[in-house]
């Protein structure tokens, strides 16, 4: 069950993510997306995070040990926090490149592993964080802003 | 051999499911209710982060994979519907889920060329030529 708290101009939502669930696998970033249209936010602010979201879950069910994913949602922005307890990403440059996946043939077959959820990830955002650590885990930050400068 | 007409069953809100039944011999596999939904493109994929980049609001999905998170993938992108090709028919649990998140089901026994051919003979566009240029995470219609 998400954590909803409503501290004045900000809100802020935690999600659960476990590992190879791929059951609930998507839940979460449908979960927000329904938040985000309750909010009455930009419909095409909206499709940005929850692609974001998305991509960023399926990668913590598909990659990772399991981790958490935290919504802030403020005036100005969404901040959408994904962390990871491991095994963290070797080598991130490449990691971030399109077409490179180490997902497995069972993965691929539930039309995952093209290696082009980070980057999706990246032409989402407005601003785009990731760090990772062998043998701890991976920490991804991404900012949409409601109101992008286009 | 039927050449590729165009009937022009197209509007500028788009086109019903159930014109999209006769069109690829479709059978509903979700609430009768979803015979009105209307499709203002479609697109074929099995990849669903191509789904995420590409599909824009009212695309309908043809694809060949049955999987619960092509469902989930969906909801994200808010699509307007899911066809199953080549007669491959969703367990119980992914029809729940659809159900579930009124989302209407398609099955077709063509493959997935074929259906695609169908429906663009129709007059549905794919996703690029409604909005060219467009980058990821736009929108093209406003509010669900
Ligand atoms: N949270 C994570 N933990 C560990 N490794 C990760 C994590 N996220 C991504 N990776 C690594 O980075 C690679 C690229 O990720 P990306 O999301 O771009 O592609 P993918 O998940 O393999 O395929 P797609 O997202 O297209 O389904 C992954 O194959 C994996 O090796
Ligand atoms: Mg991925």
């Amino acid at each position: 069950m998400p954590d909803v708290r409503d501290v004045g101009a900000l809100m802020s939502v935690t999600y659960d993510i476990a590992a190879r669930d791929f059951v609930r696998a998507g839940e979460a970033a449908n979960k927000l997306k329904r938040l985000l249209q309750q909010l009455g936010l930009d419909p095409a602010v909206i499709r940005r995070a929850a692609i974001a979201a998305y991509e960023a879950e399926m990668n913590i069910v598909i990659h990772s040990y399991g981790g958490q994913i935290k919504v802030d949602i403020t005036p100005e922005s969404i901040e959408i926090f994904c962390e990871d307890s491991g095994p963290g990403i070797p080598d991130i440059e490449k990691a971030l490149q399109e077409g490179y996946s180490t997902a497995s043939e069972e993965i691929r077959e539930m039309g995952f592993g093209a290696g082009m959820g980070l980057p999706n990830i990246q032409k989402s955002a407005d601003k785009f964080r990731i760090e990772s650590a062998v043998g701890r885990g991976t920490c991804l930050q991404v900012t949409i802003l409601h109101e992008a400068g286009e | 051999m039927s050449s590729c007409r165009t009937r022009c069953l197209v509007s500028e809100s788009g086109i019903r499911i159930r014109d999209i039944i006769d069109a690829i011999e479709a059978r509903l596999l979700t609430q009768p209710s979803h015979m009105d939904r209307l499709v203002l493109s479609v697109c074929g994929a099995d990849l669903m982060s191509d789904v995420l980049a590409f599909t824009k609001a009212k695309t309908l999905l043809l694809t060949g994979l049955t999987s619960i998170q092509v469902v989930r993938t969906a909801g994200v992108v808010d699509l307007a519907g899911i066809v199953f090709v080549r007669g491959k028919r969703p367990s119980p649990e992914v029809v729940e889920l659809a159900e579930a998140e009124d989302l209407p089901l398609l099955v077709t026994d063509y493959p997935l060329y074929e259906a695609c051919g169908k429906l663009y003979c129709l007059g549905l566009k794919g996703c690029s030529e409604l909005d060219p240029g467009g980058r990821t995470g736009e929108c093209l219609t406003s509010g669900t």
